[in-house]
């Protein structure tokens, strides 16, 4: 899979917050295969560095780095916290995230466009964090991006794809873009069902994060997507109302 | 046998006691020996609720906290054993059944059990968890009675760094990074309120997605609200977190909106890697360190297990030995 030219083994990210702790986060990403980590750069932001610490421990985990701007719910809050990401990882990668609204933390569609074309006149390379709004994608593509982020549901319910349809609409709009589900997973099955429609890739963080055993969570969801894309790639059947034996009746002794 | 301790707090304190009962010769080094704010453990809710703890924390956590209550009883320390209520507000629910599933020790309460121990919760829940056989402290409290004591029984408290050589307990926290580079600092915002309209008995900690939070209560009608648990160690106290904490508060009874905001504290805990904390024996010296948002939980066995290896050369858990 390839993300803005960068090519990407796995087809699973995972979000870097709410884990145990680093040792437990450290785990979960090797037991995934997981080859993005997301990284919120906001709150830790203190003065002089003062997350380096994590940050060195989320480094150290050997894969490629997408910071996010997180908790953002304004444009100038969401390039600011950019531009700190950039200075902060070397890297002009940026999950962009604009909230709209506090309580189902989903994208502030208007500033979202507005943010990503800002961002990527400045030469960021943004991931942005979006609905599954056919036009707003448009949009978003017209301001710059090349990867799209539909959410699955809103951030940390676990309801998985709520939005089927809307889904499929957007994955056959643009069949050239990558496109990661972003936000709402909760089980395995979702994240393989989202690779069964087509979409690249899926990121979660709660779900693994907030799990009895955050390790073994990862490494389900590592094998559910492998399972969902291979489905896509094979071609699967369509699904049919009459039932169709896969071995023939003729012939057999099916009256007696 | 004649030791030094590094740091008075939490640990050190812990350390010093320990020796002190093993009939040892104690100094101890701080640049500032007498409990305050400039300590992490001044920030500290007190809660000892290593069966709470076990919703994330690690088994070591769970099974060495239960040292803790009768530890800082047999100092002198005042120790509410009222156990912990744990709830959620309504749309939250299920937070209550993972909890649960997680959790041991519980028992499930109905409105009117709730209200039968929490009076003023009663009517605005309909379920909760009581964890019995926990308790809670006023770190504050305890510490300067611990100090006061050590000091009487001859401790010796000296301002500064100490000096270097001879049998060492380095509990200097987040301080002794200089030498344990794997050590991390998490931040952590707490508030206290005071308010006359309403009472608890015990420590009241209401699950949320987003915003968890803890309510200790203290003497004279003060309310500990803790705590942030942030990934930096810087030490600014953010409106985010207060508005978090507050609104929190807020929701778990309207009264805290009248309630007296008498402090904001902030502090950054020392972590190793798994939130686990660690005894190092380098030489002559043994850090006691990595604490994490356990201090008052897990200072007692960590003492205890820090001494037993320097007086009954034992290698305990949680130790290990590296060299310069």
């Amino acid at each position: 899979m390839q993300l803005y030219g960068t090519e990407i083994a796995s087809r699973l990210m995972l979000g870097t917050a709410q884990y145990p702790s680093p040792h437990v986060l450290a785990e979960a990403f090797r037991r995934s295969g997981a080859g993005i980590a997301t990284v919120s750069v906001r709150r830790e932001a203190g003065g002089e560095r003062a997350g380096a610490a994590f940050w060195d421990l989320v480094r150290e985990l050997g894969v490629a780095l997408l910071p996010n701007t997180a908790g953002c719910h304004s444009v100038r809050e969401a390039v600011t916290t950019a531009q700190m990401a950039r200075e902060l990882f070397d890297t002009n990668w940026i999950k962009l995230e604009v909230i709209g609204h506090a309580d189902t933390l989903q994208p502030d569609p208007f500033g979202l466009v507005e943010a990503a074309r800002i961002l990527s006149e400045d030469g960021f390379r943004v991931f942005p964090y979006t609905t599954e709004d056919v036009v707003l994608a448009e949009r978003l593509l017209a301001a710059g991006c090349e990867v799209l982020m539909p959410w699955g549901a809103p951030i940390g319910t676990g309801l998985g794809l709520t939005n089927i349809y809307g889904l499929r609409t957007l994955r056959a709009q643009f069949p050239e873009v990558p496109m990661v589900i972003d936000a709402g997973l909760g089980l395995p099955s979702q994240a393989a069902m989202a690779l069964e429609m087509g979409f690249d890739a899926v990121l979660l963080n709660t779900a693994v994060a907030k799990a009895g055993d955050p390790a073994g969570m990862a490494e389900g969801f590592a094998r559910a997507v492998e399972a969902g894309r291979l489905a896509f790639e094979a071609d699967p059947m369509e699904p049919r109302e009459m039932a169709a034996p896969s071995t023939p009746v003729i012939g057999k002794a099916f009256l007696a | 046998m004649r030791a030094k301790v590094l740091g008075a707090g939490v640990a050190g304190l812990c350390v010093a006691a320990e020796l002190v009962a093993r009939g040892c010769e104690v100094t101890v080094f701080d640049p500032a020996p007498r409990p305050g704010p400039h300590g992490c453990s001044w920030w500290a809710g007190g809660m000892l609720a290593p069966f709470c703890e076990g919703e994330t924390a690690e088994e070591p956590v769970v099974r060495l906290g239960r040292e803790a209550v009768d530890w800082w009883q047999r100092q002198g320390v005042r120790v509410e054993r009222h156990g912990t209520i744990v709830l959620t507000l309504g749309r939250d629910r299920r937070e209550l059944d993972r909890f649960a599933r997680r959790v041991e020790g519980h028992a499930a309460l109905d409105a009117a059990g709730l209200a039968a121990l929490e009076p003023d919760l009663g009517g605005r829940f309909d379920r909760a968890l009581h964890v019995a056989a926990e308790a809670h402290l006023d770190p504050r409290v305890a510490l300067l009675h611990l100090r006061d004591r050590l000091e009487r029984e001859g401790v010796a408290f000296v301002e500064g760094p100490g000096p270097a050589g001879g049998p060492t307990f380095d509990c200097r926290g987040l301080a002794a990074r200089d030498s344990l580079p794997d050590l991390r600092g998490v931040k952590g915002e707490m508030a206290v309120l005071r308010s006359p309209d309403i009472r608890l008995a015990r420590p009241v900690r209401l699950l949320h997605p987003r915003f968890p939070l803890y309510v200790v209560p203290r003497a004279d009608g003060h309310f500990m609200l803790g705590a942030t648990q942030i990934e930096s160690d810087d030490r600014r106290r953010s409106v985010r977190s207060v508005l978090e904490l507050l609104s929190a508060a807020y929701a778990l009874h309207p009264a805290f909106g009248e309630a007296e905001l008498v402090e904001i504290g902030v502090d950054a805990r020392p972590a190793f890697p798994d939130n686990l904390p660690r005894l190092r024996r380098r030489g002559e010296t043994i850090h006691v360190n990595g604490l994490f948002r356990h201090g008052f939980l897990l200072a007692p066995a960590l003492a205890r297990m820090a001494v037993e290896a320097a007086c009954d050369h034992t290698t305990p858990e949680l130790m290990d030995e590296d060299h310069d």
